[in-house]
């Protein structure tokens, strides 16, 4: 850092002090600088915060004189008349969510403990990076596909459909946190085991994948948060109800599907709707959040 | 970590179902049987990975086709999308691709470098679990209730008020980047949102390689002298570069193919505008309003040729961005 | 070893696939669908029995969600429809993924060619008016326009508000030295399609170039999403010309241009107007059975020009005996009870002569019989 060099011994010569004084200077102007950027950074947190709180406000202020008990109890009315809910479109968002975990969970831990046992192989290091890619992958790519695949062959838009798309949105993100996870139980951990005479596999379901469960866990709900809300791969699939229908076979209604429509009407009521039912979506996606934390958090809480 | 210890074999095996404490051949054979199905079945799911991005890809490529053969390369350069003569070009989509995300990345960048910094390095205990939770909570938020969020709250602001302040007031409106006329369904409209959609996932890459950042390097720079600043800016963040570009092109990543809530926002029009005022298009906003429209067979695959752009533009970022990821991870 | 994985992975996709299937049957036999018919498990078509699927425009999509509601009220027979777009319930009609669908622009002889299910019925449900609307703060009398006018307008041809063009047919409005800022359709829609058709009716320059469609390419001009994005637009941008439904201008109460019809009339957009329009082309119907009628520039001295009928698209020969015969009940219900609620949503019931004849049309529908 400044160095004051010293040119002759004896007293500090007019030079020397000038030297001394500018380094005093410029540790003022340095200190200065730093208390304005961290400053700055105190205004980046605040300003990375707003548009969650604006967000949060609008919701309540535009959508919670909507929600009351109608809403969740009966379906949607056609516009211009008051009233109505979205019971349908809420079930059928968590029967899409079911859905798409069942498809998407068993593949995404399998492949996650495929990736943490054999970490240096082709296939591995193939599918280790793919994931990554195939988690980027547009949702409305995803759409398509979905529907090139499984509607237009069988001939008819289903709740099945939907939550297959869903559910292969979510492989990537659990093949990963799972890999992390398994990555995260100790080696010695899984060579106790082999010593005591488990077989492989019953060392990785039992021991090892029992201790990264939690982290699974939380990692598997964040990806269903993630997928509550899409609505892109819906769009060609689950195509949406205006009634009542639980069969995986019929179109069903989603509050994503239900949000869009509503949104782009021009009918103040249905807007009005439209805000109700975004907060219901955003509460589901916080609960399920809510409860990855807490997973978490047990986790950690243990003393980690 | 959770207690674990070697519990007793009947518990555990109570969900596979094996015979608890069999003879000892049984068990050998046993054991290697099953280990063969177990490796072969996790081998199956990890296979079924790139299984699914081949399918993808070839699904949508074969679809792509014959829109891809008749324009060739002009696909990429033309503007013209005129479903009427059959002509489909796709650059004005591109066009709005790339630079609503660099707008987004521009906007999210410093905020959420500032933001990484700061629950890294600054932020007081209390603050640090509600700002990081507020932040996080960012990416759970669904595509579209930003759409309705904008829709209704972000463009009449940008209308009434942004737009005019920055044309009029700061007399921004000389440069052709805010000129004309305030509807507000815009290219800014689309940055702006994408910038708070992908802040969540930039501070958090940054925050990760942040902790990996050893303390050696902090305390190395404060010996020396440096104030608080000069440690961030010159012994953590050259440290962490190549894991904080990683994170950015995450973002972006994630910003070239946000779909709902930019086809709400953008205003949705084949133009290559100068001004971010101007309406414009992004390939997947493009793909959501005319999948459903399209009924000509050309017009559908000159769709699935958008689509088939926008996964190998994402594909190659998201590899970008995994492998920088990647870098900081080995120099650790 | 990768033949090997690639088989393994093949095998789980279709254990996984088949373990699906028989879940999702277990479904529908436990009766969880509430239903009114007993739920066959498996159907020619594969769908549920107990709901019929229809998508397609967004125009009719109010009216269509109220008859829907009140049928199911009525009787408890279910009718799902999406809005997802005229050229989406042609498309998924024609790849048999829907029951029926639902277009503003009446299908081409090609398109329906390329339909899997055989021929196609168009049944018109009820009529909507494109209405050409502006914001003048300094005009207050509705302005008067002709079709060519308009199309020069919307060509770019006319850049001014106070143009002698449009100054000529306004004798004695005090027309502002205003720059016309054009707004349209940013994506495909019927209502392009409509408006579009009758400006190439109206003007040889149109018809050339841009030319009819559900999505052209506009000369000038920016565009805007659904009714309600020109809606806004115009609305907040002085000097702007834009082209909405009669319902938006209704709602969102802008002002709307009176059009010079065939007749050489200057009519407003309103619901008599447009059954007007209808009620001259129907009573010159010819003998076919074919109801892909243009009714835009009509005969009529009352008619609205740019008029148009939204249709509903069935196959001829329904391949599902109980589902066809919903449907067919719900369809005359439509056209006789459904009409009554129409001008309360600001559509245009269609004209007595017109159910008459397609309550003939309906009884020719086959119905569970293969093509």
């Amino acid at each position: 850092m400044a160095t004051a060099q010293t040119t002759r011994r004896g007293a500090p010569s007019g030079r020397q002090r000038a030297v001394a004084e500018r380094t005093q200077r410029s540790i003022r102007r340095r200190r200065a600088r730093s208390h304005v950027m961290i400053g700055l950074m105190y205004v980046a947190a605040v300003i990375a915060t707003l548009p969650l709180l604006l967000i949060v406000i609008h919701l309540i202020r535009l959508g919670a004189s909507s929600i009351n008990l109608a809403f969740f109890t009966q379906t949607q009315r056609p516009p211009g008349e008051a009233g109505g809910g979205m019971a349908n479109a809420i079930v059928g968002t968590l029967i899409l969510i079911g859905i798409s975990g069942i498809v998407g969970l068993p593949i995404g831990i399998g492949a996650g403990l495929y990736l943490a046992e054999k970490r240096a192989t082709l296939l591995a290091t193939t599918v280790r990076f793919l994931a990554d890619v195939l988690n980027g992958l547009p949702s409305i790519v995803m759409g398509i596909f979905a529907w090139q695949l499984l509607v237009k062959p069988v001939q008819h838009f289903s709740a099945l459909a939907g939550g297959i798309a869903l559910g292969a949105m979510m492989i990537p993100m659990v093949t990963r946190t799972t890999e992390e996870m398994v990555r995260l139980v100790p080696i010695s951990l899984r060579e106790a085991a082999l010593a005591l005479g488990y077989s492989r596999w019953r060392t990785s379901l039992s021991i090892v994948l029992r201790t990264a469960l939690g982290g699974i866990v939380t990692g598997a709900l964040v990806a269903m948060a993630r997928i509550a809300g899409e609505t892109a791969p819906l769009l060609f699939t689950a195509l949406g109800n205006q009634f009542w229908s639980t069969s995986l076979r019929a179109p069903i209604a989603a509050l994503p599907l239900q949000i869009y429509n509503y949104a782009i009407s021009p009918y103040d009521d249905w807007h009005a709707q439209a805000w109700a039912a975004a907060i219901v979506l955003v509460g589901i996606v916080f609960i399920i959040s809510l409860a990855a934390r807490v997973a978490t958090r047990r986790r950690y809480g243990t003393g980690d | 970590m959770t207690d674990v210890v070697a519990r007793d074999p009947s518990q555990a095996t109570a969900a596979t179902g094996t015979p608890t404490r069999p003879s000892r051949s049984w068990t050998e054979i046993g054991s290697e049987i099953g280990d063969r199905i177990y490796s072969w079945s996790i081998t199956g799911f990890a296979a079924l990975v790139p299984i699914l991005l081949l399918l993808i890809f070839i699904s949508v490529g074969i679809a792509a086709w014959p829109a891809l053969r008749t324009f060739g390369f002009t696909f990429l350069t033309s503007s013209d999308w005129d479903p009427v003569a059959g002509h489909f070009g796709a650059a004005p989509a591109i066009y709005g691709t790339i630079v609503s995300s660099i707008l987004a990345l521009v906007i999210a960048t410093p905020l959420a470098l500032g933001v990484a910094v700061f629950l890294s390095e600054f932020a007081p205990n209390w603050l640090r679990g509600p700002v990081a939770f507020a932040v996080d909570l960012l990416a759970a938020v669904p595509s579209v209730i930003y759409g309705l969020w904008g829709i209704f709250v972000l463009i009449p602001f940008l209308r009434e008020f942004l737009m005019p302040f920055l044309r009029d007031t700061l007399h921004l409106g000389v440069l052709p980047l805010f000129a004309g006329p305030a509807y507000g369904s815009s290219m800014l409209a689309a940055g702006l949102i994408l910038a708070i959609m992908c802040l969540p996932y930039i501070s958090a890459v940054t925050r990760e390689v942040l902790m990996a950042v050893p303390r050696s390097q902090r305390e190395a720079a404060v010996g020396l002298g440096a104030t608080r600043w000069e440690v961030i800016r010159d012994a953590v963040i050259p440290y962490a570069r190549s894991g904080i570009i990683g994170g950015i092109i995450l973002g972006l990543g994630r910003a070239l193919g946000e779909t709902m809530a930019v086809t709400m926002l953008i205003g949705n029009r084949h133009e290559i505008a100068a001004s971010l005022f101007a309406p414009g298009y992004t390939m997947a906003s493009l793909i959501a309003n005319e999948f459903s429209e399209a009924t000509g067979d050309l017009h559908l695959s000159a769709l699935m040729a958008v689509g088939f752009v926008l996964l190998l533009v994402t594909f190659l970022v998201n590899a970008l961005a995994r492998w920088l990821v990647w870098q900081t991870a080995k120099e650790r | 070893m990768k033949l090997l994985s690639f088989a393994i992975a093949t095998t789980v996709v279709v254990a996984g696939c088949s373990t699906k299937s028989d879940n999702a049957r277990k479904d529908s036999a436990g009766g969880v669908t509430a239903q009114s018919s007993g739920a066959a498990a498996a159907t020619t078509s594969g769908a549920s029995d107990a709901q019929l699927t229809g998508a397609g425009a967004t125009f009719p999509y109010p009216i269509y969600s109220k008859w829907f509601t009140d049928y199911a009220g009525k009787t408890g027979v279910k009718i799902n429809y999406q809005p997802i777009g005229s050229g989406g319930g042609i498309r998924q009609l024609s790849e048999q993924t829907v029951d029926f669908g639902a277009s503003d622009a009446p299908m081409t002889d090609d398109e329906m060619s390329k339909a899997k299910g055989g021929p196609i019925q168009h049944i018109p449900t009820v009529l909507g008016a494109v209405c050409v609307t502006y914001n003048l703060p300094e005009v207050t009398k509705p302005l008067d326009l002709t079709g060519d006018v308009i199309a020069d307008m919307f060509l770019g041809r006319i850049t001014k508000w106070n143009d002698p063009r449009i100054g000529a047919l306004n004798k004695g409005v005090t027309l502002p030295n205003r720059d016309i800022v054009v707004v349209h359709r940013a994506e495909a829609s019927g209502t392009n399609y409509i408006f579009t058709e009758y400006l190439t009716k109206v003007s040889t320059a149109f018809a050339s170039s841009p030319g009819k469609g559900k999505e052209v390419q506009w000369p000038v001009g920016l565009g805007a999403k659904g009714n309600d994005g020109v809606t806004g637009q115009v609305k907040q941008t002085p000097g702007a010309l834009g082209y909405v439904e009669l319902a938006y201008a209704r709602q969102n109460k802008l002002p709307t241009a009176a059009i010079r019809n065939a007749a050489g009339q200057f009519v407003q957009p309103s619901i008599e107007a447009v059954t007007a329009a209808a009620a001259g082309v129907s009573q010159k119907l010819p003998a076919s059975t074919d109801y892909r009628l243009s009714i835009t520039n009509a005969p009529g001295a009352q008619a609205y020009p740019i008029s148009s009928f939204t249709w509903i698209l069935v196959y001829k020969t329904q391949p599902n005996a109980d589902k066809a015969r919903k449907l067919m009940d719900f369809l005359k219900w439509a056209l006789h009870d459904g009409e009554q609620s129409a001008a309360s949503l600001d559509y245009a019931p269609l004209p007595a002569l017109l159910v008459t004849r397609l309550d003939s049309t309906l009884a020719t529908i086959k119905v569970g019989a293969t093509p």
